[in-house]
């Protein structure tokens, strides 16, 4: 907005915006710092058990430990897993959501097998995987995938086929090809629908790198494990 | 005047699982260049399907049409894409075609300042009031430098007040880039007020039932100044038997 005069309204109104914005933000942060506080006090008064559920001073002796007990080497290990999972997991869910898109044959052919595939427990499949893959990065890396595939693939799938027909209609009556509709129209309609699937994504690869280092790993946070012993 | 589209015989089938569904049984009509004319008929008769086979929409499954100059189309809803900004909305059309060009972005520039949407081309759809909106999809269409526009009842979304305001607005337009126009509605006065001759047709499957040439014998006719001919309500009456509508 390049707006030269602003009016007293219209400044008071961005005023408001931004105090909402900085709100917002506050309120979070007091959140967190809330939760790590009273877990402290709570621990320290032997209202909860530390034993079990550990507690926020000790997990921060335990980071500054790095070194003696290479956290952050694994640390480093499940980060490159779970961001190799995250985005071929979207690159490949996005490419092959286009090619149901572009193809109504091979949307309806595939639709049974990725109903069956979704509601797979994928954990199970962990020891096939291995013997499949190998035990070792590639095989936790496919876990990832193995979670985080299916559900890209159906929610933008499902983002494409609701896009608005008349906007299509629209870029038609153009003349527009396929390939236009779907990079003019289709894509740029559901740019929440990418953001969306990104998010839930991002978690789901998570949680397939640790179960997948659960099976094989060598190395890596297996976050439960390793955090809570070496905080104990 | 020369026949700038003329339709003979057109008809169309749609398959569905359960039938087959008569839509339009041998549709014939011409439109002349610069004139105006309105197809009307009873709601679900086919009217758009046949403006969507004139404009390669869709298929027809019998019979010919002869278009000799490029067509424009515009729908009910303005369809501006609220990602882009006016004026990347109103170059969609040439972007599509790839006839961006600097001739073509300037015709498209003083067709903005000429329509009053100039100042508005940095913002973005939502920001825009419904008629104004129309009009920049009309610019739209308008930059690939059609000859015959199809309306398909491209004003209904609009509340009625908006609405005559932007069906005035949109005939002198159109008048005034010598656009000849095919206009769907399903509004007898709105067909009236635009146009040269108003064809009728009947319900599914749509035949045409007659063709009405109106002339209020005025200079300097519009859709509004029209409406206080005496011709006017005889021109409604007419039509409105025509169309024989029960509830």
């Amino acid at each position: 907005m390049y707006e030269k005069n602003i009016s007293e309204d219209r400044k008071k109104y961005l005023r408001k915006i931004k105090k909402n914005k900085a709100l917002v933000i506050l309120t979070q942060i007091s959140i967190v710092i809330l939760f790590i506080v009273g877990w402290e006090i709570l621990a320290n008064q032997g209202i909860i058990d530390s034993f079990i559920t550990s507690q926020p001073s000790r997990i921060f002796d335990t980071f500054l430990n790095l070194s003696s007990n290479d956290l952050l080497m694994h640390l480093g290990v499940t980060l490159t897993e779970t961001l190799i999972g995250f985005v071929t997991g979207v690159f490949l869910g996005v490419f092959i959501a286009i090619l149901l898109w572009w193809s109504k044959f091979l949307a309806k052919v595939a639709e049974p097998f990725l109903v069956i595939l979704n509601s797979l427990p994928k954990v199970a499949l962990g020891p096939v995987i291995i013997v499949w893959v190998g035990a070792g990065m590639g095989a936790i890396i496919t876990m990832g995938l193995a979670i985080s595939l299916i559900v890209t693939i159906l929610e933008i799938l499902n983002g494409f086929l609701n896009t608005d027909k008349e906007l299509i209609k629209m870029a038609k009556t153009f003349n527009a090809t396929k390939l236009q509709i779907l990079t003019k129209i289709v894509i740029p309609a559901n740019i929440s629908t990418f953001f969306n699937s990104l998010k839930v994504n991002i978690g789901l690869s998570l949680v397939g790198v640790i179960t997948g280092e659960f099976l094989v790993s060598k190395a890596g946070l297996r976050l439960p494990n390793c955090l809570w012993r070496s905080s104990i | 005047m020369k026949k700038v589209l003329e339709l003979q015989n057109v008809s169309k089938k749609y398959q569905a699982k359960n039938g087959e569904v008569d839509a339009l049984k041998s549709i014939s009509f011409s439109v002349e260049e610069g004139e105006f004319v309105s197809i009307i008929g009873p709601s679900g008769c086919g009217k758009s399907t046949l403006l969507s086979i004139i404009a390669g929409l869709e298929p027809k499954t019998d019979g010919q049409i002869k278009i000799t100059t490029p067509i424009g189309y515009m729908l009910q809803k303005d369809s501006l894409l609220e990602w882009r900004n006016i004026y990347d909305n109103v170059m969609f059309g040439l972007e599509i075609s790839r006839k961006k060009t600097k001739e073509s972005e300037e015709y498209v520039t003083n067709l903005l300042k000429k329509y009053g949407l100039y100042d508005f081309k940095d913002k973005y759809p939502n920001q825009l009031s419904g008629g104004m909106r129309q009009r920049a999809a009309l610019i739209r269409t308008l930059a690939i430098n059609p000859k015959i526009l199809l309306l398909d009842e491209a004003f209904s979304a609009l509340d009625y007040q908006t609405r005559i305001m932007v069906t005035n607005d949109i005939y002198k337009i159109l008048k005034n880039e010598n656009i000849t126009a095919l206009i769907v509605t399903h509004d007898i006065s709105e067909a009236i007020s635009m146009s040269d001759r108003v064809v009728v047709l009947t319900k599914r499957p749509a035949t045409v039932k007659t063709i009405h040439s109106i002339d209020f014998e005025m200079e300097s006719r519009n859709p509004i100044n029209c409406r206080e001919s005496p011709k006017f309500s005889k021109y409604f009456d007419t039509i409105w038997k025509e169309l024989d509508v029960h509830v």
